[in-house]
This record gives structure tokens, C-alpha cells and sequence, in this order.
């Protein structure tokens, strides 16, 4: 009987952390992209790096934060909140790494915008904030989902932050990749593979979902 | 139905101080680009915030320095017609023009409104396009809906033709005059176009460099720019460094002395002569001049040409020679009336 466990995971984790980083990758995109530019230029790198670097030094910083020897871990842990070894530390995981792929899109996107439509909604009595999700975000709407979709992709295929964050337990912390990589390393070549086209298989869903959604609407 | 404007802004070298009043009807600003016309139409709006100054329209002050008023965009009631004309692409004209109106909460009023507004605009039949289907001039027409569906208490044109070509430009600037006639308050036009403004405008103020070069009646603007920039501003091309002599105009570069026919301003500084002005004429009432080039218009004739004894550092004249079916105009003697010769001061 095959486990299903790891899907189920799999998604939980991919879909969470894709709903944090869309929110939090544009509202950081919007403020930055309106920063002064040595600033911008600071934080743009700063909120870049988890793209570049390795994956699994991603997932040694977030041990030096929220591992339960150093002051954050163990002060969460005392709260109740435990990142290391819990399917909720893979959100955390995913997201970090899977966040410069939403911000950068959407920082694109919002840089191009033209701002002069801003302004003549402003003259026509409308707010900031129905500016910003009735004109700016349609406007933009490419690149945020572009963003959306890249980074839905990178948290499903996350593994070195992931493993390094919370392992992997069967029924616990399992997801795809780390079942795969467990699968081939006790030599079950069967299961592997089955694991490998079900990731195929939903990463290319999504993709040709996006595909068809922008050829319906140019 | 008044608007003042005191206002100063520096912009890295260029310092924008515009005075200007108006009462009622179309004022049209003149100016050459980068004379600072539409970051005065930004600052009217809110979009652009004065150094230094006030703003009041119809006894509400906009913006005031000294008091600290600095009302936000969205409070001051102004229509602004954007250059591109700012159209939201992903919504309807309908969805746009009511945009205009969404403090009204009752839906079915709205909607009542924009029916309206499309209908006086010729926009019937084009409520549910998006405004990329749409030609130059319907995306105007939904643009100024937009603008107009509020009443605002006056409404600024931002090179409202400049996205068009020559020969839509004509008919839709007919269509305009006609469409502002429903609208009673004042209207600011910014342009750098002078047929634009000679047919849109009552008022012109001509903007140079950042500052009111000179005002007046469009009429007047015309008839008789009273500056450089005015009569380059209105298509004067024959333009010489001019001084007083005596009771005479003395014009060095085109070795030409003469009496004016009216009070020549104390501080004359160049005199302008208008293409169309000069006349064949023969040895005892006109001057020598050598033609050049002559240039075929459709409908006219445009020959350069240089006065015998004229400087030969200043660059040649242009005569303009409607064309009547014949051929090419020879002349060896032009003249001009001396009503026709420009007396611009500084």
C-alpha cells in the first residue's frame, strides 16, 4: 500500500508558503520599488540572496535563528512554537527560498507600471488603496502571477533548506523530495520513481494552467 | 469662476515661477517643451508640490505655503486630461468613466450617469470596449467623460492632441470645441501648438523658460506678439535684433531703417516679420533681395532668400507665396508694410 502522506504534505507546505510569500513578496516589492536608490539597493540584495545561495545555507542560517540551542529558537520553543523537525518549519523553509522568485517578479512588474495611471486616478477622488488592487495589481497582473506560479514551483521542489530544517520523518515531516532522495537512498527504485512522476506531473499542470489562463486573456 | 496661481519650484537648474489669473473661458498656456507648462498643470492638480506659493480656485485655497494648505489630489475637484489620456486598459470605458463617480454608492444611479455621459460624448455603442480597441479619438472622448462626470470645478488639458496625427488632430479638435461647450467652468489648456491654442483658447499666457513670458488675448497674441517667444511661439520665422534710433527702428542684420506706424515699446529688442507678409515690388518701393531655395508646398510656396547687404551672420528670411496654379515665384524687390513688421520687446 503506498503512503500518500508525502503529497498531502507536499502541497500543504507549497500552497502555505505560496500564500505568505505572494503577500508578503509584493508588499515588499511596492515599498522598495519606491525607496531611495542606495537603499533600494541594499535591501534588493538582502532579499535577493536566498535565490543564489545554496539551498542547504539557507537552511543552516535558519538553524542559527530558530534552532532550539540559539535564543529565538528557544524562546519560540518556550511559546510553543517549534520550527526544527515540524511540517509547519517546511513552510518556513519553502518560503525563505522560494521568496526572491515572488519579489523580484513583482518588483518588475510594479517598475513598470505606468505611474501617471496612479495619478489620474487620484484626480478622479479614488484612494491609494483602490488604486493599488483596482489599477495597480490588474495592471501588473502578468508578473504577480508569473511570480506566483515560480514560486508555488521552487517551495513544491524545495529539499536543501527543508532537509536541513526538519529532516525527515515518515508521517511527520515527509515530503516529496525528501521521500525521493530516502526512496533511492534504501534502493526502493519503484517507489522513487513513482514519487518523481507524480512531482512531474503537478509541476506541469500548474505550468499549463498558467499557460492557457494567459492565452484567454491578452 | 477664478483661478490664481503664485507658485515657484526648483527643478535642478530650472526654476519654475508662474503667475498667472484667470477668469473664465478657455486660458491656453504656450510654450515650448520643457518651459515648464505641464509641471504648472501638475501643480494646479496636486501631482507636483510648489517650493513656494498659492493656489486658489474659486476662493478655495488649493495650496498655500505660508499657511501650510497643501489640499491632496483627490480633494481638489480638478479634471485632468492626461497627455496619453491615463485610460485604465483592463477596464471598460463604462468601468472607467464611472471611476469618476464612485463616491455615489446607489448603483443604479451611477450607471444612470455614465449613460448619460457616454451618450453626450458619442461614445454610444462603445460602453463595454476596453480602450485598446478603441481609435485616438474615442480614448479622448472616454478620457474627457472621465474627467467631466464629476463636475469638477475646472479642467486641464495636457497636450490633449499631441497622440494623434495631423490629419485626426483636425477633426477631433473640432469635436473638442464643441464638446467643451457643455462644460461652463474654466478650462486650461497646455500646449505647444499654436493652431491648437488660436482655436481652442480665449486667453493665452505664453510660458518661457519657466516663467509668464506674456498674456493676452488670443487676438492679441497673435495680431501682435509682444516678445521672442510669443512670435516664435505663434510661427514667426524672420526674426533681427532691433534698437531705437531717433523716432526709427534700427534692424543692423538686415541693414533696415524705419519708422514704425505705432509707439515703438522703450525696450524693443527684435523686430519679427511673418512669412506671408512681404510683396513683389519694384526698384523705388521695395529692397533688393536674392532668392535662394524655393520650397513646393502643396498649396503655397516657401522661398528663402537673403536682403542685398544683409549680415552674413544672420540667417536668411522665409516668404511664404500662396499657389495659385503658376510657377515658381520670382521676385527681385520685396516689401513690407511697416504694420507688418513686429516690434517685440524683452
Amino acid at each position: 500500500m503506498m503512503d500518500w502522506y508525502p503529497l498531502w504534505n507536499s502541497l500543504r507546505i507549497a500552497g502555505i508558503s505560496c500564500v505568505l510569500v505572494f503577500f508578503s513578496g509584493i508588499c515588499l516589492a511596492y515599498y522598495v520599488a519606491r525607496l531611495p536608490r542606495v537603499l533600494k539597493g541594499i535591501l534588493d540584495v538582502v532579499l535577493t540572496l536566498p535565490l543564489v545561495l545554496p539551498p542547504t545555507v539557507c537552511g543552516w542560517l535558519l538553524l542559527l535563528v530558530f534552532g532550539l540551542k540559539h535564543p529565538v529558537g528557544m524562546f519560540l520553543n518556550d511559546m510553543g512554537i517549534r520550527f526544527v523537525m515540524t511540517w509547519y518549519g517546511g513552510v518556513l523553509a519553502s518560503a525563505v527560498v522560494a521568496f526572491p522568485l515572488m519579489y523580484r517578479t513583482a518588483r518588475g512588474a510594479f517598475e513598470s507600471f505606468d505611474e501617471t495611471l496612479a495619478w489620474s486616478g487620484r484626480t478622479l477622488g479614488l484612494s491609494d488603496t483602490y488604486i493599488f488592487w483596482h489599477i495597480r495589481m490588474p495592471c501588473c497582473r502578468q508578473g504577480i502571477i508569473a511570480g506566483t506560479v515560480l514560486a508555488f514551483a521552487r517551495a513544491l521542489g524545495e529539499y536543501g533548506a527543508t532537509t536541513m530544517l526538519i529532516g525527515y520523518i515518515p508521517h511527520n515531516t515527509a515530503t516529496i523530495s525528501t521521500t525521493v532522495y530516502q526512496l533511492w537512498r534504501i534502493n526502493d527504485e519503484y517507489h522513487a520513481f513513482i514519487w518523481v512522476l507524480i512531482n512531474i506531473a503537478i509541476s506541469a499542470v500548474v505550468l499549463l494552467t498558467i499557460n492557457i489562463y494567459e492565452k484567454k486573456k491578452p | 469662476m477664478s483661478l490664481s496661481v503664485h507658485i515657484e519650484k526648483k527643478l535642478g537648474a530650472f526654476t519654475l515661477s508662474v503667475h498667472l489669473e484667470t477668469n473664465g473661458g478657455v486660458l491656453g498656456i504656450l510654450g515650448a517643451s520643457g518651459s515648464g507648462k505641464s509641471k504648472t498643470l501638475q501643480c494646479i492638480a496636486g501631482i507636483e508640490t510648489p517650493d513656494a506659493g498659492r493656489i486658489v480656485l474659486n476662493d478655495r485655497v488649493l495650496f498655500d505655503s505660508r499657511s501650510r494648505t497643501d489640499v491632496s489630489v483627490q480633494n481638489r475637484h480638478i479634471g485632468y486630461l492626461f497627455q496619453n489620456y491615463a485610460l485604465f486598459p483592463h477596464m471598460t470605458v463604462a468601468e472607467n468613466i464611472s471611476c469618476g463617480i464612485r463616491h455615489i454608492r446607489d448603483k443604479r444611479k451611477r450607471r444612470q450617469r455614465v449613460g448619460d455621459m457616454i451618450e453626450r460624448m458619442h461614445l454610444t455603442g462603445l460602453a463595454d470596449q476596453r480602450p485598446g480597441q478603441l481609435s485616438g479619438g474615442q480614448q479622448q472622448r472616454t478620457a474627457l467623460a472621465r474627467c467631466l462626470i464629476n463636475e469638477p470645478d475646472i479642467l486641464l488639458l495636457d497636450e490633449p492632441f499631441s497622440a494623434l496625427d495631423t490629419w485626426l488632430k483636425e477633426q477631433l479638435l473640432a469635436d473638442l470645441k464643441q464638446l467643451l461647450t457643455y462644460y461652463d467652468k474654466d478650462v486650461l489648456l497646455v500646449t505647444h501648438n499654436r493652431d491648437e491654442a488660436y482655436q481652442l483658447c480665449q486667453h493665452i499666457v505664453v510660458l518661457e523658460d519657466g516663467h509668464v513670458d506674456s498674456a493676452g488675448t488670443v487676438q492679441d497674441i497673435f495680431s501682435a506678439p509682444p516678445t521672442r517667444a510669443a512670435a516664435v511661439l505663434t510661427g514667426c520665422r524672420n526674426m533681427a535684433p532691433a534698437r531705437l534710433m531717433g523716432g526709427d527702428v534700427f534692424v543692423p542684420d538686415w541693414n533696415l531703417r524705419f519708422h514704425p506706424d505705432r509707439p515703438a515699446p522703450p525696450d524693443l529688442c527684435a523686430v519679427a516679420i511673418r512669412e506671408q507678409s512681404f510683396v513683389p515690388a519694384c526698384e523705388d518701393n521695395g529692397r533688393a533681395v536674392l532668392i535662394e531655395t524655393v520650397l513646393e508646398r502643396p498649396f503655397s510656396w516657401l522661398v528663402q532668400f537673403r536682403y542685398r547687404g544683409q549680415a552674413a551672420e544672420s540667417p536668411s528670411l522665409w516668404w511664404q507665396v500662396d499657389k495659385n496654379g503658376q510657377r515658381p515665384p520670382q521676385a527681385a524687390f520685396l516689401s513690407v508694410s511697416s504694420r507688418d513688421i513686429l516690434l517685440l520687446h524683452t
